[in-house]
């Protein structure tokens, strides 16, 4: 009765309708051996609708009969305890479910656990007797169906693309649950905060008190220093990468010669499979005091986890992004552009600034945009080597921190899942979405604005 | 044979090597200035890989390697003292395939007068285009919208607009290198009036697979087959009564 022997027994099936049906479409066209079909795909449509039904009867089966033995067991709960004034039915009716699992946690009245286990029993045994008719329907109806002007092969070409449809589709809807889910959350962060202090706010220190009438109960959530510590630490690494990349990426493209390239180019891309946590304690064992140490030399006091330690490391870590996609989007070019422009006379630099780079820079720019996502996304490197405490700052030598480590920050630990501090991360998680979402969409108008086809 | 009283390239066993293959074997050929010289042969016989070598282009070939000398106003190309660049503006090129800058029309004329700094002002740079494009018969289709696309134009167009880039810098040579094999016959027609014209300026070679094209446009002709030079002559006589019975059989269309 159970699910195993179902499984064993459908799949079994399903392979007695594949042999069954390639047999007969053998047998059916011996007469015209010339054409050879392709057999199987008679074998794979039957196969197809031998599971399918049967598959999707069993997930809607187990879907709603599990929802309507729950509103029946709730129903007997609130009836039989109606005296005693019970808060939690749903309570109850876990420790009913968990006592027919065989988990005693509490006492639970006998005459509604056996009730519940009958119940399952009985849906559990339609769904196998069903399920199993199903897939014995589905088979003889295909068998019957099989002959040579049944086109299968169509057929199967058709369920194939609704196959990928559903797969395109499942991206789409997933994408749409984040972002709503995103959305939810914090619209009930800004029922308890306002948003006007989220925006404009200056200060940021998401403390939740312990005691009602402790310093700065509430907690401020003004969500300035944050973003800004993400935009100081991006900044200074697009400064770090940009530059390297892009040289790196014309000396690979226009340069070096075909060994080199092939050496070269695997070896920086090796940076890009570094764990980013990786880098993180490069930066904080190694950037950060180099770079405190320096700092003392000049007299100025740095502290070792510094905006600026974080940044050039993250510069260094997006630098495989940029060179390795531009390179790409560089060698891309025509050579026919290249020749034409050294038979005008031009040196090897004029053409790579005057035709080679204006012909490559939408490409050029997808690389920088998809470099910048990363260091605003990046999260391990910041905590480690940048700090946690929000500041107000554009001096990159203080220690500042960044929507995601206090995303990180929010959400780890005890705390109740619907206080101000946890939905906070869900406020800052949306805005940086956003954020990214419109650097996207700039840069696609700026690539569409300043494309020069070469086609 | 050919008149030697004005005669602008020479070469001088001139060979070719890709890696270990060789494309040209001791080509002698000269070339007479203010006249157009047409390369036939069957693909893959070379004549494109000679035509690369009279501005160096062959030199962004990775392995590619030259022997020999060619001589232009008795200087020699190969020599590896002399400046790539300098020489490359004495000598324009117009390829197989159209393949203008994806900039505008203006800046695609304008590319090479600026960078070799011929225009003092804007107003100089604009008279250069004006007179290069005149000259490539392309003023009168494209002087209302010369801030459109190079690529925009039709492929008979760009063609033409390659060949108002290449003049606009004033080489004294210009080398072709199957200029009309991706259009359509009217604007194949365009492209060899204007050889006509340009012929009274500039020294021209083309490199052509159409005989009938090679007839109608060169002075002289100069056949090739497996890297070698078979024959050079005026054209008349290499079309109507070549020298060598190999000639004759390509001409013929005995082979190919």
């Amino acid at each position: 009765m159970n699910t195993t022997l179902l499984t064993i027994l459908i799949i079994s099936l399903s392979i007695f309708a594949f042999y069954y049906a390639v047999y007969k479409i053998k047998s059916a066209q011996s007469l015209n051996t010339k054409h050879r079909p392709l057999h199987s795909y008679y074998g794979w449509y039957c196969l197809f609708w031998t599971i399918f039904p049967a598959l999707l009867f069993f997930c809607l089966w187990t879907f709603c009969s599990s929802i309507w033995i729950d509103k029946t067991i709730i129903n007997i709960i609130t009836l039989s305890i109606n005296e005693e004034g019970a808060t939690n039915i749903s309570l109850q009716l876990n420790a009913i479910k968990n006592a027919a699992n065989g988990i005693l946690t509490d006492q639970v009245p006998k005459e509604i656990l056996s009730n519940y286990i009958s119940l399952n029993q009985k849906s559990e045994f339609i769904r196998f007797i069903a399920t199993l008719g199903i897939a014995i329907i589905g088979l003889f109806f295909l068998i019957r169906k099989i002959n040579p002007d049944l086109r299968a092969r169509n057929k199967i070409e058709s369920i194939l693309m609704v196959l990928m449809f559903i797969a395109s589709f499942i991206a789409i809807i997933v994408t749409l649950g984040i972002v709503l889910s995103l959305l939810f959350e914090t619209l009930k962060f800004f029922s308890d905060v306002s948003p006007f202090e989220f925006f404009f706010g200056t200060t940021w220190s998401p403390q939740i008190a312990l005691r009602e009438d402790q310093v700065a109960a509430s907690g401020s959530f003004g969500a300035i220093p944050v973003f800004t510590g993400t935009l100081l630490i991006t900044i200074i690494a697009m400064c770090v990468a940009i530059p390297i990349g892009l040289l790196a990426a014309i000396y690979l493209a226009e340069y070096a010669s075909q060994r080199t390239r092939t050496i070269v180019k695997p070896l920086l891309e090796i940076l890009a499979g570094i764990p980013t946590v990786v880098y993180g304690f490069f930066a904080a064992l190694t950037v950060g005091p180099f770079i405190r140490n320096i700092g003392e030399t000049f007299g100025l006091s740095i502290a070792s986890e510094s905006a600026l330690a974080a940044g050039l490391v993250m510069g260094i870590m997006i630098i495989p992004f940029i060179s390795s996609l531009s390179d790409d989007v560089i060698s891309a070019v025509p050579n026919s552009l290249r020749e034409g422009s050294y038979g005008l006379g031009a040196t090897k630099y004029e053409t790579i600034i005057l035709v080679i780079f204006p012909a490559a820079l939408p490409g050029i720019i997808g690389s920088i945009l998809l470099a910048t996502s990363r260091a605003i996304g990046e999260t391990m490197i910041v905590v480690m080597a940048a700090g946690l405490t929000a500041k107000l700052t554009a001096n990159p030598l203080e220690s500042v921190t960044t929507v995601t480590v206090q995303i990180v920050t929010l959400l780890i630990g005890d705390h109740e899942f619907d206080s101000s501090k946890t939905m906070a991360a869900f406020a800052l998680g949306l805005t940086l979405f956003i954020i990214t979402l419109i650097l996207n969409v700039i840069a696609l108008k700026v690539v569409l604005k300043y494309r020069e086809k070469y086609e | 044979m050919i008149k030697n009283d004005n005669i602008k390239i020479t070469t001088n066993d001139l060979c070719v090597f890709y890696d270990e293959k060789q494309a040209l074997f001791d080509v002698n050929i000269s070339i007479n200035e203010k006249e157009t010289t047409a390369l036939i042969g069957p693909s893959g016989c070379g004549k494109s890989t000679l035509l690369r070598c009279f501005n160096r282009m062959n030199d962004t070939i990775e392995n590619c390697v030259v022997k020999g000398n060619i001589n232009i106003d008795n200087a020699n190309v190969n020599n590896p003292e002399i400046d790539v660049v300098q020489l490359r503006t004495k000598i324009g090129m117009v390829f197989q395939k159209p393949n203008p800058f994806p900039k505008s029309i203006f800046d695609n004329v304008a590319y090479g007068p600026k960078i070799h700094g011929m225009a003092k002002n804007k107003l100089e740079l604009e008279e250069i285009v004006e007179k290069s494009l005149k000259q490539a018969g392309l003023w009168s289709e494209v002087k209302d919208r010369l801030s459109q696309p190079g690529t925009s134009l039709s492929g008979g167009q760009q063609q033409r607009l390659c060949i108002a880039r290449a003049i606009a810098v004033r080489p004294e040579i210009i080398l072709m290198d199957e200029p009309c094999s991706a259009l359509d016959p009217i604007a194949t027609a365009n492209i060899e009036e204007l050889m006509d014209e340009l012929k009274k300026e500039f020294t021209i070679i083309i490199v052509t697979h159409n005989m009938q094209q090679a007839a109608r446009v060169s002075k002289n002709t100069a056949f090739f087959h497996l890297g070698k030079l078979i024959e050079l002559g005026p054209t008349d006589q290499i079309f109507t009564n070549p020298k060598l019975e190999k000639t004759q059989d390509y001409i013929t269309g005995r082979y190919g």
